[in-house]
């Protein structure tokens, strides 16, 4: 099995997690397992991404534009901007919550998520939009959006990789206190 | 041995601690800060780590301990080893006696860094040997042969990733630490014809330094991280790469047809250049691009193998015009040029698609609830209406440069402002000269620049930001927050005391989330003559918990916007017209409450 996974958001959402939950979710069957994340400047409110290769024969830890089977976008403008990476007939699961930058405040830009999820729509074949902010507040967290996307991810069956891969991997992923939490908003399907 | 999905910035921490390392020192900077970072989580007795004040620092101090025979490592970023360049330089001369690598990362783009200087010709310049990783596999492998070379050659050597193999991850295979080797220093012995540079010295060991890089040179050709790949049988092309970028070519060139696929150089010691493969390389070929980013150094070591050897092959890369000087290579970029080169097909281009909507663009910005913030904003109040030059310095308060603040008018480098304030001031006498630098920056290289300006009586205010923390590069401890990596508790040297000690008369300590009294400081301590201070004191968000969120009433405001417009804080947002706070960002730093004219924001009691 060999998949291109793109994640995306804005710094501070919890891309990283996400992508290393995966990581070791593939490694539980074997599966070898790259990745590369945006580390640095760019955390402070930035784009940023994770790139996961799973497979055998991957040389890079950065995907080809075009070869990815599923990009999960944690903010629905990072997911238009990530498209170009998408395979032809590939996956997008989508948070259709924007979060608007500090610079389109300032400039009058009227920054909405229902626009990027409108074009994502016209574009996307397969694509699953996810209500991040009223998943979340369902779970009474802001901080678990990354594993409802997650979850979302999975039951699109594109990753090969099943909710009980990733709730087998989890307590050793996120601190005791907070596994409860985390696995309810995987399993939750809102 | 076992597998782990490791980062390469916590691989290269392991590979050192299986060869039985004994000191690891080193500077934060991305990429490179999580090397050190892991050897003081995973280290055992038997191994010192610390975070030193500056990179120079850690090189002297690895350098001591490498003349003691042990086994060390320096960690820092590119522009770090500009810092610890006076020590290595001449330690390139007198050598070590334990195996000492010094581990800097460069980042091409460059993503967060001042400069795209390349650590490869900096080991060209310096003559030391330099690794060049190509994955996060590789880069522990190195680290450790690195050692096994330093050890032999008694000298330090480079090992140099950029950021796409540091901050990768990969499951790969590592050693359990029953198969690590254990090494015990044997001490210093004194010999000052060996420890003390003179003259004499430097003459004798440069002759000798010329001589082992010629063994080297014939040494590296049957290293494994140099290799040749065989391409399609009879193919006249070649293709030379280092580092990521011979990831991305192995990668590519796996969608060229097998016909016309090159025979692939990979160079994983570009210092000193393994020219007896080269020369095998090149053997049959007419011509040859060379991947890889930052300096075009493999293409020069090739035109070198190639004038000297008096063959006629073209050489393509970066100097003949073929491929981008600056930035990262990509995947995408190198199989462009590799179908162009091996006159593949182009690629079939998907049919031109719906064109997307506007994106918003994302600079980096201050964090919400960031005291920075507040200080910048409490000067630019203070200040309004005078003439005024605002010195930045490097660390998250760079980011003061963006709209609306716009309080960052120059950055060159670490502790760089206060110079830069003062030169200003000699010129321009009727301007207000004003210098920010961060507390972790203040002891990395703002100290000697206030003495300075003491001793020759400039003019100028210096402004502290103390978030009690290295912030950009991921909170790591420092001299002023009395934490060691070695998990001490010591005493915290004081910002406030280190500028009384120098000779400043006017030090003032203010909490920059109080508004009023902040502006109010600031005016009265810049009206003052010499050289004086202000200590902004307040703690990263990152490292507090937050307090009250705050909300605005909707009723009161009568959307001025002046939070948006003069603060650019990321929790304010506009919603249909409405200013509103995000819940999931807000921190309760109350600044955006403290300066709305109607008093519409407060906190939310929930």
């Amino acid at each position: 099995m060999n998949k291109n996974i793109v994640l995306c958001g804005v710094g501070g959402q919890g891309t990283v997690l996400a992508s290393k939950l995966l990581a070791a979710a593939a490694m539980q069957h074997g599966i070898p397992v790259m990745s590369a994340e945006t580390i640095g400047m760019a955390q402070r409110g930035g784009s940023v991404f994770s790139n996961i290769r799973l497979g055998e024969g991957v040389h890079s830890p950065m995907i080809e534009k075009g070869t990815a089977d599923l990009i999960l976008g944690f903010e629905p403008g990072e997911a238009v901007r990530m498209l170009p990476f998408l395979k032809p007939g590939g996956t997008v699961v989508t948070n259709s919550c924007a979060v608007v930058p500090a610079s389109a405040s300032l400039s009058g830009f009227d920054y909405r998520g229902e626009t990027m999820v409108g074009y994502l729509r016209k574009t996307v074949q397969k694509l699953v939009v996810v209500d991040g902010v009223t998943a979340c507040s369902a779970l009474g967290s802001p901080r678990v959006l990354n594993m409802v996307l997650l979850g979302a991810a999975v039951r699109t069956g594109e990753l090969g990789l099943s909710l009980e891969d990733l709730l087998a991997v989890l307590p050793s992923q996120v601190r005791p206190q907070f596994v409860d939490l985390n696995q309810k908003a995987l399993t939750s399907d809102l | 041995m076992h597998k782990e999905f490791i980062m390469g910035n916590a691989a290269i921490a392991m590979g050192a601690l299986a060869s039985g390392v004994n000191l690891v020192a080193g500077y934060p900077g991305t990429p490179s800060s999580e090397v050190l970072e892991t050897v003081a989580k995973k280290r055992k007795a038997g191994t010192y780590v610390e975070w030193s004040v500056n990179e120079k620092s850690a090189m002297e101090v690895a350098a001591g301990a490498a003349y003691a025979g042990a086994r060390v490592m320096v960690t820092m970023k590119q522009v770090g080893l500009n810092v610890a360049s006076d020590p290595l330089m001449s330690l390139e001369y007198v050598g070590v006696k334990g195996g000492m690598v010094v581990l800097v990362a460069d980042d091409p783009g460059p993503i967060s860094s001042q400069t795209e200087q390349d650590t490869r010709t900096f080991a060209m310049f310096s003559k030391l040997p330099c690794f060049d990783p190509s994955a996060v596999a590789e880069a522990y492998q190195m680290v450790q042969d690195a050692f096994a070379l330093s050890e032999k050659y008694g000298t330090p050597v480079f090992l140099r990733p950029t950021t796409r193999v540091c901050h990768a991850y990969a499951s790969i295979d590592l050693k359990d630490e029953s198969e690590y080797q254990v090494h015990r220093p044997e001490g210093f012995v004194k010999d000052s014809k060996r420890w003390v540079i003179f003259p004499r010295l430097s003459f004798a060991n440069h002759a000798k330094i010329e001589l082992r890089n010629d063994e080297l040179r014939a040494e590296f050709a049957s290293y494994e991280g140099n290799r040749i790949t065989l391409g399609a049988n009879g193919i006249r092309k070649g293709v030379v790469a280092g580092g990521i970028s011979y990831a991305y070519v192995q990668d590519a060139i796996e969608k060229l047809p097998a016909e016309v696929r090159p025979r692939l150089l990979k160079i994983g010691t570009p210092f000193p250049f393994p020219e007896p493969l080269a020369l095998e390389f090149l053997e049959g070929l007419d011509e040859i691009m060379c991947f890889e980013e930052l300096d075009p150094v493999l293409e020069r070591a090739m035109n070198y193998v190639v004038g000297h050897n008096l063959l006629k092959i073209k050489v393509l890369g970066k100097i003949s015009g073929n491929l981008p000087r600056s930035g990262e290579n990509s995947i995408d970029g190198v199989l462009k040029s590799l179908r162009e080169f091996t006159m593949a097909p182009a690629q079939e281009c998907a049919g031109t698609e719906l064109a997307p909507p506007q994106l918003p663009v994302r600079p980096p910005v201050l964090c919400a609830g960031c005291p920075h913030r507040a200080s910048f904003y409490a000067v630019k109040r203070a200040m309004a209406g005078k003439k005024t030059i605002f010195c930045g310095d490097i660390g998250c308060y760079t980011l003061g440069n963006a709209q609306p603040l716009d309080m960052c008018d120059t950055c060159l480098c670490m502790g760089a402002g206060l110079g830069i304030a003062q030169g200003v001031g000699h010129i321009e006498p009727d301007t207000e000269c004003f210098a920010f630098v961060g507390d972790s920056t203040f002891f990395a290289s703002a100290i000697t620049g206030v003495v300075n300006a003491v001793y020759n009586q400039a003019r100028m205010t210096l402004v502290v930001l103390d978030n009690s923390t290295t912030a950009m590069t991921g909170h790591q401890p420092h001299p002023g927050t009395g934490k060691t990596m070695m998990g001490e508790v010591v005493a915290k040297i004081s910002i406030e005391q280190v500028l009384k000690g120098i000779g400043l008369t006017v030090v003032e300590t203010v909490d920059p989330l109080e508004h009023a009294k902040a502006v109010e400081t600031v005016k009265r301590v810049a009206a003052e003559p010499g050289v004086k201070a202000i200590i902004f004191k307040s703690p990263c968000i990152a490292i507090v918990p937050p307090h009250e969120k705050h909300t605005v009433d909707s009723g009161k405001c009568v959307k001025c916007k002046r939070c948006i417009k003069e603060l650019g804080c990321p929790a304010l947002y506009l919603s249909s017209g409405e200013v509103r706070i995000d819940p999931s960002l807000c921190t309760g730093c109350t600044l955006c409450a403290q300066i709305c004219p109607t008093h519409a924001i407060g906190a939310c009691h929930e």
